[in-house]
């Protein structure tokens, strides 16, 4: 078959093929594009936090009527109180390990700074931005992390201050990522360095392979692995609590605690949200992205419907006007495979067209999505699998119409107009 | 002849449904997706206080010490109390107010006690975001001098503590403490919540307002985005190296937003003076909708939304445009025999134009419909704007004129076509 006549034949039909070659292109430039978002929330939605998130939960209370913690008397009164608290979820039977804290990972409430290898280096400028973490000695154990270098905190470690106290411990624990940072050589163990510009020095006594921060916005890309573990329970009027259930007891364990806690001291308030797993809070944290990524899956799928249906109207439309050549064709000896390749090809010439038009349209639109709108580059895999695609589509679309055009039978030829 | 073109349409769309279907369903989809999106992006960039939006101004500074400032930095959102607490007092402003948010248990009179939002802020608040109370009044100037232990509350816990009833005189019980209730919300509806975007954008208003100075009294804490610099025992204390505190002030005409932005200059110039800092400082004024804008209070995933829709709506129209096409030059026949008895080529290209809009109309309905189905699914996404999407007025007349112009677009090209066809050949041919 050569292609040469069914050039010629395209080009009294001009309209109908760039209207095709031209919804073709748009199509593989958003569908592409789409397909890469959709994959990059995927991802986002699947890297892992560092926590062992199986059996993990997360108990939030406040207490009514507690001292408000702005001298040192009332913050030993407030500390008696999480004392007490822990000690009361330890005891419980499906309990494994308990350690207080002000965040978790993907909680999105986060109490964020940076750290600096200078005493009273420049705050904004700071060497690393971090997210601090506030837990006891049993912070590690709870919540499931690796200790990649040096030393867990001890119980002696662990001390106590007031919420709105901003005064540095002596001692840390950092995320691999953030000891890097600090420390590009890999040495940072046993190295000092200076938290939210202050003139305090602390040692850095081990490291963490890998612990993401609360914050999930768009805002944190930029320090999303570099976390500071401080040795200390924090005294507020509030208190959170990380519970690990011995394992597959996740269920019975949340169910102990508000009771028990209430038990132990009613002047506090534990409202439905109190007590929630940690898959919940995963959750809540990526409904948005999988929100997103559902719609663009979505649109995805109608726009190749209706794509594909405008092909299917197109080319009955040609069907139906070449009805007679076909008869003609016929009776000069085309088989009627040869008129469905003539049509199957006639699709691939003008979807081809299409598809390298919608290829520099593809791209075009992520360097502009990157601009605006915070997107990687997408790999030119998508842009190749998009193309496969629209040529399937395009072949998809045209096989009923080819059928029914190598039906026509060859007496049509010799039928009046 | 109007009504003609608009039986013969008629005619013409029921002689080929599934074509016909096709196209109405084409632009439906089109039509119903941008419709959702444009809707949120609507809603969601909406002045939230048009009478007032250009009169309240967020006041911003950059005051840090030398070693924490960097040439080109963003201005800081929030101010420290010091400097708060100094603006306040110059009251260079028509109305001005410095605010957090922050939490509290009350505990009712029966029952358990609860965790509620409160905004710690002044007298100045009521009137300058014109919030309505439904009972009593806001409590005065001389409350914030005297730390006065008053509050009001919002008509939601209202109802729950107190029946609904007119509670003012009540007290609401603050942990072992007590505050006098001197007002009660009305309807107060603001989305999204400009005043403070750092506590959710969207959302209901919170429940407790109480003056600033009586929660530093009561050490009540603070919620919110908290900035600190050095070493400081309490991030709430009156020279806490943090910033925290919001600043609104109202200026009602140009002049005196002019007046307070060399106010704000000199107040600068003063604290250089002083010796507290020694780079030149940087303020920063900007009215609610450029505040709304500055902060991208429309998230960038409702926009892409939107532009996606937009490119789909496109290749809906061109999608109607090959199938019009199409359809209309399948008819040459007919369109040559009108051609023949005397139709000029205008009255084939009104004809044909016609028959577009009609698909272009009835599309439209059906979008509606579907954008309708659209904002149900949006309202029911987990998203802190969801209760606020609605479709207004506009919004509902913006979806047919969208629906007439794509439909009458895309049927200009088909319909140019249609008129061209040569009366002798096309009866020939046939």
């Amino acid at each position: 078959m050569t292609i040469h006549p069914m050039i010629s034949a395209l080009r009294k039909h001009k309209a109908g093929v760039v209207l095709i070659a031209l919804q073709i292109a748009l199509t593989l430039a958003i569908v592409c594009n789409a397909v890469f978002i959709i994959g990059q929330r995927i991802q986002r939605v699947n890297r892992p936090t560092g926590l062992n998130e199986q059996d993990l939960f997360l108990v939030s209370q406040q207490w009514v009527g507690a001292p408000a913690g702005d001298d040192a008397d009332s913050i030993q009164k407030l500390d008696a109180l999480q004392r007490e608290d822990l000690a009361t979820l330890r005891a419980l039977p499906d309990v494994e390990s308990v350690t207080p804290t002000n965040s978790l990972p993907l909680l999105n409430s986060s109490w964020n700074g940076s750290a600096s290898i200078n005493a009273d280096a420049k705050l904004i400028g700071g060497n690393a931005r971090t997210t601090y973490y506030f837990g006891d000695e049993n912070f590690l154990r709870t919540l499931g992390l690796h200790l990649v270098a040096g030393r867990d905190f001890n119980a002696g470690d662990v001390i106590n201050k007031g919420f709105r106290n901003t005064t540095e411990p002596g001692m840390i624990l950092v995320t691999k990522a953030l000891g890097d940072k600090l420390f590009p050589k890999g040495d940072a163990l046993g190295k000092v360095i200076y938290l939210d510009g202050s003139g305090t020095p602390s040692t850095i006594i081990g490291e963490v392979e890998r612990l993401q921060v609360p914050a999930t916005g768009g805002w944190v890309s930029a320090f999303t692995w570099n976390a500071t573990i401080e040795p200390v329970r924090l005294n507020a009027n509030f208190s959170r609590y990380a519970v690990r259930a011995r394992p597959g007891r996740l269920q019975a364990a949340m169910r102990e605690v508000t009771p028990a806690l209430y038990k132990a001291n009613p002047m506090r308030v534990l409202d439905d949200d109190s007590v929630k797993s940690f898959a919940d809070i995963r959750k809540e944290a990526y409904r948005a992205d999988v929100g997103m990524a559902a719609l663009m899956g979505v649109i995805c799928l109608i726009l190749l419907g209706v794509t594909a249906a405008g092909i299917v109207g197109l080319t009955s439309f040609w069907v139906g006007q070449r009805h007679r050549q076909i008869g003609v064709r016929r009776a000069l000896g085309a088989r009627k495979a040869d008129i469905l390749h003539y049509f199957q090809m006639e699709n691939l010439l003008i979807a081809g067209i299409g598809a390298v038009a919608g290829v520099a349209l593809a791209i075009g639109l992520n360097l502009l999505l990157m601009k605006h709108y915070e997107m990687d580059r997408m790999p030119v895999l998508y842009v190749l699998a998009g193309v496969a695609m629209v040529l399937a589509l395009g072949q998809g679309a045209v096989f009923a119409p080819a059928r029914r055009a190598s039906n026509v039978p060859p007496v049509v030829a010799t039928r009046a107009a | 002849m109007y009504g003609y073109y608009l039986d013969l349409a008629l005619r013409s769309l029921r002689r080929n449904k599934v074509l016909t279907a096709l196209m109405v369903l084409t632009i439906a989809l089109g039509i119903g997706t941008s419709m959702t999106t444009l809707t949120v992006m609507h809603v969601l960039s909406g002045d939230p206080i048009p009478q007032k939006s250009a009169q309240l101004f967020r006041v911003r500074m950059n005051v840090f010490p030398d070693d924490r400032f960097r040439a080109g930095d963003d201005v800081p959102d929030n101010l420290a109390r010091r400097d708060a607490e100094a603006l306040l007092h110059d009251t260079r402003g028509d109305r001005q107010v410095a605010m957090s948010a922050g939490s509290m248990a009350v505990t009712p009179v029966q029952g358990d006690p609860q965790w509620v939002q409160a905004r710690y802020t002044g007298a100045g608040f009521f009137p300058m975001f014109d919030v309505p109370l439904r009972y009593g009044h806001a409590w005065g100037p001389d409350d914030d001098a005297n730390r006065a232990r008053v509050a009001v509350i919002s008509s939601a816990l209202n109802e729950q503590l107190f029946g609904g009833k007119d509670s003012v005189g009540q007290t609401l019980k603050v942990g072992d403490q007590g505050l006098r209730i001197v007002g009660v919300l009305g309807e107060w509806d603001m989305n999204p919540r400009f005043y403070d975007l750092s506590n959710g954008q969207f959302g209901d208003s919170e429940d407790v307002f109480m003056p600033l100075s009586t929660a530093e009294d009561m050490k009540l804490s603070a919620s919110g985005n908290m900035w600190c610099w050095g070493n400081s025992n309490d991030m709430q204390a009156a020279d806490a190296p943090c910033l925290w505190l919001q600043y609104w002030v109202q200026l009602d005409t140009p002049a005196k937003v002019s007046a307070y932005r060399q106010y704000l200059g000199n107040y600068i110039a003063l604290q250089q003076q002083a010796g507290r800092f020694h780079h030149s400082g940087q303020a920063d004024l900007r009215d609610v909708m450029q505040w709304l804008d500055f902060k991208g209070v429309v998230p960038s995933d409702v926009r892409l939304q939107m532009w996606l829709a937009l490119g789909f709506l496109g290749i809906c129209l061109l999608n109607t445009v090959g199938l019009l096409l199409a359809k209309f030059l399948r008819r040459s026949g007919e369109l040559g025999v009108r051609r023949a008895l005397g139709a000029s080529r205008r009255a084939i290209f009104l004809q044909c134009l016609i028959e577009a809009g009609v698909v272009g109309l009835v599309g439209g309905v059906f979008g509606l419909a579907l954008a309708g189905l659209g904002m149900l699914l949006v309202r029911h996404q987990p998203t802190d704007y969801a209760a606020f999407i609605h479709m207004d007025l506009r919004m509902l007349l913006g979806t047919f004129v969208l629906a007439l112009t794509s439909s009458l677009l895309a049927g200009l090209l088909p319909a140019w076509r249609a008129m061209q066809v040569a009366p002798a050949a096309a009866i020939k041919s046939n």
